[in-house]
């Protein structure tokens, strides 16, 4: 190879048991000695170690990227099994960072981890995001991806992003020097409340697998400097149709973040800009409510009570209270189902629908009516440990 | 016709249905006639003085309407408007 004079963070020599493990790479043209080990020198920091951080985390681990750090500070639950593929049955209870930390050494040895348990905030972010060449942003709320990028833009530092929800997809690379940053698409978050989370929605548990190994291959692409990165491009990612569609992005030069007169030069206060305040608070949070063992008590006695189910039929299907089940967006065109002159319980999985629906019942006159508080989820806690929990 | 695709996230307010056909010829007249045939879209396309939400973006084709004509834009037989809200989920 011809000696160059590129003055990138020099690149690793290869041992023979890496130029053996990396074979397959080594003879691609398209990355090489030389791509291999830029691979090497590279440092990438993973947000989350949960559904897209997962399969990104194993792929840019297997394929010889030097340096990976692991922003996380939650603990393996039963729940995460489903999608994230980095931790197994036996890790639940364990912290993500150790258990995936573990498997990432398993499968290369040669990679340096580095483990920040944190919750990435304005106080950390900038400082963190130093030590690294691009961050890849698998986080699942709005306060956290608005501060991602803030803190990429103001580093320099490219964002592979990656959000899913339920069976659909976005993919893009923000923040490169001459590409939009997420703010040029959307400048304002939703308000809280109005987008359901992966918790409250659902997600097919392959599709962080297959947006986090999208992301993966970004990342890889913009270290090897190969290939068209999706920069300026938004990848809309549809499992069900299995259908992948581009949009043209721009970079907004009225962008408060990365325009010609920018407002953010430094990080703020994320969770105000989202309209979340401290811990976040069910919306309807003065409702009438009746715990889970006072309903049992009363169910018991025989007393008269009418219990209206919130959730959605596939959820009633999971477990029930008997429930007369009238989905939450239902309720408006079928509130003569209700008599209103009956006390009624209404619940949901964890008390936040059933909220909502308490509110628009005692706006339609409904004297009666209680909040079952913490929902089925409290019954299977604290009444019928034998109810299963989803 | 235009087709309108209905995001997931906001299908459920659009009779669980992926797309919508509509006769439009520009993408204001698109999204109204949108909203006329399923009500409970508008609280979640519109704020409260009319105006399209800052996490919603439309797009005609593959082209952002805030960079064309923004709801004059014009739309015709074959084309594709595609409403994108933004989305968090990661875990
Ligand atoms: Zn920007």
């Amino acid at each position: 190879m011809a000696t160059t004079t590129e003055v990138k963070p020099e690149p690793g020599t290869l041992s023979n048991e890496e130029i053996l493990r990396y074979s397959r790479h080594l003879i691609m043209p398209e990355v090489g000695m030389e791509g291999q080990q830029k691979l090497k020198a590279a440092r990438v920091l993973c947000i989350g170690a949960g559904g897209l951080g997962s399969p990104l985390a194993l792929y840019l681990a297997a394929a010889g990227v030097g340096t990976l750090g692991i922003v996380d500070f939650d603990v393996v639950d039963y729940t995460n099994l489903q999608r994230q593929i980095i931790h197994s049955t036996a890790d639940v209870g364990r912290k993500k960072l150790d258990s995936a930390a573990e498997k990432l050494a398993a499968i290369n040895p040669f990679l340096n981890i580095r483990k920040f348990e944190t919750r990435l905030s304005s106080e950390n972010a900038l400082e963190i995001f130093r030590e690294f060449d691009i961050i890849a942003d698998g986080t699942d709320n709005f306060p956290t991806r608005y501060l991602v990028n803030d803190a990429c833009v103001l580093t320099g530092k490219p964002n592979v992003y990656g959000s899913i929800f339920r069976f659909e997809g976005q993919a893009s690379v923000f923040a490169t020097e001459a590409g939009p940053c997420y703010r040029c698409l959307y400048p304002e978050p939703p308000p809280p409340g109005l987008v359901p989370s992966c918790a409250e929605g659902g997600v097919l548990g392959i599709l962080p697998g297959l947006v986090g190994v999208i992301q993966a291959t970004e990342v890889i692409k913009l270290i090897l400097g190969k290939g068209e990165p999706l920069i300026g491009r938004l990848l809309l990612i549809d499992a069900l149709g299995m259908k992948f569609r581009e949009l043209k992005l721009r970079k907004n030069p009225e962008c408060p973040a990365c325009g010609t007169h920018r407002t953010i030069t430094k990080l703020i206060d994320y969770n105000e800009f989202c309209g979340i305040r401290g811990e976040e608070k069910p919306v309807d949070a003065g409702v009438p409510e009746i715990q889970v063992e006072e309903l049992k008590r009363r169910l018991d006695a025989g007393d008269d009570l009418f219990v209206l189910d919130v959730r959605e039929p596939h959820e009633y299907q999971i477990c029930n209270l008997g429930g007369h089940l009238i989905p939450l967006g239902d309720l408006p065109k079928r509130i003569h189902e209700l008599d209103s002159s009956r006390e009624i319980v209404a619940h949901c999985r964890s008390g936040v629908r059933s909220a909502k629906a308490v509110t628009f019942l005692q706006q339609a006159g409904f004297k009666k009516v209680h909040n079952l508080a913490g929902g089925i989820l409290a019954w299977a806690d604290r009444v019928d440990t034998k109810m299963p929990k989803y | 016709m235009t087709k309108i695709h209905i995001p997931t996230p906001l299908r459920q307010y659009a009779g669980k249905q992926p797309a919508v056909e509509v006769k439009a010829t520009t993408v204001g007249e698109a999204l109204a006639g949108l909203v006329a045939r399923h009500p409970d879209l508008r609280r979640h396309l519109y704020t409260d003085d009319g105006k399209l939400r800052a996490f919603v973006n439309v797009y005609v084709n593959d082209e952002d309407v805030r960079y064309l004509q923004k709801d004059a834009t014009a739309v015709g037989d074959g084309d594709t408007i595609s409403i994108v809200p933004s989305i968090a989920g990661g875990r």
